[in-house]
């Protein structure tokens, strides 16, 4: 589960930065870089706090 | 509910607040790294890079300024905090009261807070300009000084309520959303200014760096603003964080670091923040002047919003209240402990009044490049003091930290050595004309000299104690 949410986490990194990337190549307009960039962002911010914090917390436990 | 605010932050992991941070309580390098990353991709980002090109910086004088006062940043961490942190592995307020006296310490803390609250101040100002896009608020320009308009005021008080409720209630959860926040912040800054490059006739990365020349960093500011050279460039990155590496702030970090080589690890904090980020978000500003006709204009919000739609924005408000919300509790701690017997929470909130207020005031966002060298300037002479009684007391016959053996609450010495290594700060800014940014490294000769000329004449029984 942590893996899938891992690969759509980073779908959403990619979506942040690549579109950015086609625009500059004049590959895409910029209505659709904006999309594709709000897009990656709702990806990440749903699905990176359910893993991010996990190692940390796990050290946290440990000591405690 | 007093406690609260403590125990989330701290959790199970104890602090080691009056004691050597132990070989099981440290910790690995990846730690470091990211930390720093993540610390230095911030709100604040997204000004000092416009405001290098409303200076008008060149750009040979940027990227050089940027890459020799990065490497001299972290030369600072590497070389000077992080092998007195891992040496004595104490926080910086304990350490400075070994050295300064409780005393001298609850002066440094009220000084600290208020410039925390300032830079909190200036990023809840930030986020405002993002907040008030869809209300149609009346935006600040360079040479606004005072609220814009009630609209700003209820914007800005509004989200210091929220920012301040956040930092009363759940630090924890902050610390954990700022961690999911880094990794796609950076990639923000760089999409937005990938994204605006075409908009400046870069249509191949091959013409960059004539676009660069020509229509970012020209080398001429805009109106009624004073111009930036190479050395302002320079001083500014590599002084920024003074109030860390030089003030040795980060002795209460680097002191859980296994090995004092990771203050090296801070060039991760200064290539992605104090570089990539600042040279995007001065992309950004260099876009939105061509776009505008040269607006005076100066809000971050419609800016990011114009670039990338509403995943800059959402940029903008996310990297204020990063930055202002552990600042905010950072500046109620620090004040806590001079007033122990008021709960954490009271604390915090009226802290959390106090830059509400002055976010009203869009002058700490538009000389905010002042703001951050006072602020570092203000503390340095304190890193200078524990830098001098690390390595130089004991050769000049000054017993180190010599508040704790003498058991006194205020050393003279330490105090007189703040004051007038700032006295002198100030005569050489008012009557030799010398510029903020570039008083700390006198400045701090002149604090390490002072501390040992008046170690000596206060301490005239330092000899006996030695002995």
């Amino acid at each position: 589960m942590t893996l899938f949410l891992k690969i759509l986490s980073y779908v959403g990194l990619g979506l942040t930065l690549i579109p950015s990337v086609l625009l500059f190549m004049e590959r895409i307009t910029i209505q659709t870089n904006n999309s594709l960039m709000a897009v990656g962002m709702l990806l990440w911010f749903v699905t990176a706090p359910l893993w991010i914090n996990r190692n940390t917390e796990k050290n946290h436990a440990d000591k405690s | 509910m007093s406690n609260q605010p403590i125990k989330k932050l701290v959790g199970p992991v104890k602090e080691y607040e009056r004691e050597p941070v132990p070989l099981a309580g440290q910790k690995g390098w990846r730690n470091f790294l990211g930390m720093y990353a993540g610390e230095h991709t911030a709100g604040t980002e997204f000004v000092i890079g416009p405001l290098f090109v409303a200076h008008g910086v060149g750009a040979i004088d940027l990227f050089a300024g940027l890459i020799l006062g990065n490497v001299l940043a972290v030369l600072s961490w590497g070389l000077m905090t992080a092998p007195i942190a891992t040496n004595k592995r104490l926080t910086l307020y304990y350490q400075l009261e070994r050295i300064c006296g409780r005393t001298t310490v609850s002066i440094y803390n009220v000084v600290n807070a208020l410039m925390f609250c300032f830079l909190a101040g200036s990023m809840i100002a930030v986020s405002a300009t993002a907040v008030g896009i869809p209300f149609g608020l009346t935006m600040p320009t360079l040479d606004t000084w005072l609220p814009t308009s009630l609209g700003w005021v209820i914007a800005v008080l509004l989200i210091g309520f929220l920012i301040t409720l956040v930092a009363i209630r759940g630090y924890a959860q902050v610390a954990r959303f700022a961690n999911v926040t880094a990794p796609w912040m950076i990639l923000v800054f760089i999409a937005a200014a990938l994204a605006v490059l075409p908009g400046l006739g870069v249509s191949h990365i091959s013409e960059f760096w004539a676009v660069a020349n020509e229509v970012i960093w020209t080398g001429v500011p805009l109106e009624g603003v004073s111009k930036f050279t190479f050395w302002h460039v320079m001083f500014f990155a590599w002084f920024c964080n003074m109030a860390m590496h030089i003030g040795m702030s980060d002795l209460t970090i680097l002191r859980y670091a296994k090995s004092w080589k990771y203050g090296f690890l801070s060039f991760s904090g200064m290539f992605l923040g104090h570089f990539i980020a600042w040279i995007a978000s001065g992309i950004l500003y260099a876009a939105f002047l061509q776009s505008s006709d040269f607006s005076s204009e100066f809000a971050p919000g419609p800016i990011a919003y114009a670039a990338v739609g509403i995943a800059g924005p959402v940029c903008v408000v996310v990297a204020g209240w990063s930055t202002a919300n552990p600042t905010i509790y950072r500046a109620g701690l620090a004040l806590q402990g001079i007033f122990p017997k008021l709960p954490t929470w009271k604390v915090t909130a009226w802290v959390g009044a106090v830059t509400s207020l002055a976010a009203c005031f869009p002058a700490l966002v538009m000389r905010l490049l002042d703001f951050v060298a006072l602020y570092g300037l203000l503390l340095m002479p304190m890193g200078a003091v524990i830098f001098a009684d690390f390595y130089l007391s004991s050769k000049f016959g000054i017993r180190p930290e010599m508040a704790y053996h003498k058991k006194v609450s205020f050393s003279v010495s330490t105090f007189m050595t703040w004051l007038l290594t700032l006295g002198i700060c100030l005569v050489l800014n008012l009557g030799f004309g010398v510029e903020i940014f570039f008083l700390g490294l006198p400045g701090w000769f002149v604090a390490v000299l002072l501390f040992l000329v008046l170690s000596k004449v206060f301490n005239p029984k330092n000899k006996e104690v030695l002995a």
